[in-house]
């Protein structure tokens, strides 16, 4: 079954976002079907963090037009659009490091058990549930109080994903996941969005290394100066040709000639 | 045994019951406690400083800073400090005065009008702090100042004095007022007596009567404080957000935790502990002055970090806390019982916290992965 027969999940049609006189996002469409990899590729201050964060319902558009599941929709808050279905991982702001894994995992969304007038949190579903989820992305905890901050930050960004599914995510966003990680936890990372995107649910990847979008991604859009420069399926473009464009063509020729092809 | 515990990483040593037991953030308060006590034991212990009036001397003294440090400990895991606490306590007990002895109000009325009032004050705390984005170091801090201010000036323009006294009068047949001043398990105390296990009057009108009659609602205050704040931190959906909030508020909002409001409340449980700590005390002295609490605000903080509380939000114990503010009261007293000069609680004071705190950090990092 190929992603393209589905309908888009989320489709956000020309969307503009101004800051004042700054004009951060100039007319960006993208969307994200079910079970895709959709990967969002920029250089820094590309315009990735506040289409995602207009995605996510941080931000309100300027112009520009959102749809969910074929609907017009307009997101007041995280919450709002975490309601409907779009979770986002947030690089550094995924997990609380002080607090145990599954303390993070329920925040917010606590499971409840009543004993006579009061309620309490139900501790024993809640740690059975996240030693579970955990097991399902491959991560064995030692026990569900254990800190997040002696988590590795590739089992960090893996609690925060296993966190956005368990909750009934239709899209997840996942902010940068990789940048700061070494090599066997980006690979441990990319091997769990490839878990969660076979279990239907969309996912936009937000990365500015174009090896790690090529590993996992179904289609790559660039932005550039807040403006799409296009989408290409997988198989239709290269991995230089995405990195020219992410640098804005020209110059980076140049500079990759001076460095001998390593960029 | 299931497939999923035969996966173990290899590079996890096992580790023992004991360390694991051991490995906990009231450590540092534990350690302490013992301490403390085998000081005293072996230099005050036949003062009379372990018989039933010195152990409720120690005790009452020591439930006084419990009342404070649980409200203070529940602030600080929620990221905030409350320095307002001590000209609270000044201002808390005044209001009972001017409203019962001045206004002639009945004892009840003052009681709870003094409530309503402070926790007001620490809801508008809250709301400044948290709508400004103001550290609540500051905020409170001119509190500090306001609160004390008012606390003096009120008195003396009603009153033309700055202590106002003959509350116990007043509070006679009230019926809330023995909620904060009485006492409680009188019959039992009788009893002992009677079995010649604890101390009576030799002489007097009270000649037979215990020593100790009961025990001060002031302690069971502090236990009934510690406990539910105990259970709510470490039980709940709101213990949860309480966390949250302090580890780090932004990551907490994104997952629709109303950080706010968690925070706007614990202020106002702050002011609460600290309104309970003053009732108790008019009740208790029969009147009320503007020099009370004074300093109360840093002993509280004091106590919640030799309790294992992290200074900057979302780590703590209330237990910790409630051990702290044992170790405050044990020292205080302990060192009259010991006849030593009392200045020396403040060396000793120091010493504690700062041996404590070093304790702490070192197992927190163990906890948390901090480094």
């Amino acid at each position: 079954m190929e992603p393209y027969d589905h309908n888009p999940i989320v489709e956000m049609r020309d969307i503009e976002k101004h800051f004042g006189p700054v004009i951060a996002l100039n007319g960006v469409s993208f969307d994200v079907r079910p079970g895709e990899c959709h990967c969002l590729l920029g250089d820094n201050g590309a315009g990735k963090s506040t289409f995602i964060k207009t995605m996510a319902g941080v931000h309100k558009q300027t112009r520009g037009e959102i749809f969910f599941e074929g609907r017009p929709m307009s997101f007041d808050s995280p919450r709002d659009a975490m309601e409907a279905g779009i979770a986002t991982v947030y690089q550094d702001l995924a997990m609380i490091p002080l607090m145990s894994v599954t303390r993070n995992f329920w925040m917010g969304r606590e499971p409840i058990k009543r004993v006579g007038p009061f309620k309490f949190m139900d501790f024993k579903t809640a740690n059975d549930v996240t030693m579970e989820e955990m097991r399902k992305m491959g991560i064995n905890l030692r026990s569900p109080d254990q800190a997040v901050g002696t988590l590795s930050g590739g089992e960090r960004q893996t609690v925060a994903i296993a966190r956005a599914v368990h909750f009934g995510a239709k899209v997840l966003i996942l902010d940068e996941p990789t940048s700061a990680l070494g090599v066997r936890q980006t690979a441990n990372v990319l091997s769990t969005i490839d878990k969660v995107r076979k279990t239907g649910i969309g996912i936009v990847f937000i990365t500015h290394n174009v090896r790690h979008a090529m590993a996992v991604g179904d289609r790559f859009t660039v932005l550039n100066r807040g403006k799409t420069l296009g989408t290409a399926q997988r198989g239709q473009i290269t991995p230089e040709e995405l990195q020219d464009l992410m640098a804005g063509g020209q110059e980076m020729v140049a500079l990759e000639g001076s460095l001998g092809g390593t960029v | 045994m299931s497939s999923t515990s035969a996966v173990v990483d290899e590079r996890i040593k096992e580790t023992s019951k004991l360390r694991k037991a051991l490995i906990r953030p009231e450590l540092g308060a534990i350690v302490g406690v013992i301490a403390v006590f085998a000081f005293f034991i072996v230099f005050a212990g036949d003062s009379g400083m372990f018989n039933a009036q010195g152990v409720l001397n120690w005790s009452t003294v020591s439930a006084q800073f419990v009342i404070i440090a649980v409200g203070a400990c529940m602030l600080m895991i929620a990221g905030e400090f409350d320095l307002s606490v001590g000209s609270m306590i000044g201002f808390a007990g005044m209001s009972i005065a001017i409203i019962s002895v001045t206004l002639q109000w009945p004892v009840w009325i003052a009681i709870l009008l003094t409530f309503a009032l402070c926790i007001a004050v620490g809801a508008l705390n809250g709301f400044i702090v948290v709508r400004t984005g103001l550290p609540s170091f500051i905020v409170t801090l001119a509190f500090l100042f306001i609160l004390r201010g008012f606390t003096i000036f009120f008195p003396q323009l009603i009153e033309r004095r700055t202590i106002i006294g003959g509350i116990s009068e007043k509070a006679a047949g009230d019926w809330l007022a023995p909620v904060f001043g009485g006492k409680v398990g009188g019959g039992f105390f009788n009893w002992l007596a009677e079995m010649d296990m604890i101390a009576v009057f030799e002489r007097g009108t009270r000649a037979g009567e215990p020593i100790v009659n009961g025990i001060p609602m002031l302690i069971i205050w502090a236990l009934g404080l510690m406990i539910v704040a105990h259970v709510v931190l470490t039980r709940t959906q709101f213990g949860n957000w309480v966390y949250a909030a302090g580890g780090d508020a932004q990551a907490a909002r994104y997952v629709g935790v109303p950080v706010n409001r968690v925070k706007i409340q614990m202020f106002m449980f702050t002011a609460f502990c600290a309104c309970v700590f003053a009732t108790c005390q008019v009740m208790e002295f029969g009147s009320a002055g503007a020099d009370r609490g004074l300093l109360k605000e840093f002993e509280a903080i004091i106590a919640v970090v030799i309790g294992g509380a992290l200074l900057t939000g979302g780590y703590g114990s209330v237990i910790g806390a409630a051990l702290g503010a044992l170790i405050f009261g044990v020292v205080q007293q302990g060192l009259f019982f010991a006849g030593v000069e009392s200045s020396l609680f403040r060396v000793f004071l120091g010493v504690i916290l700062l041996l404590a705190v070093i304790l702490n950090t070192y197992i927190r990092r163990i906890i948390t992965g901090e480094r």
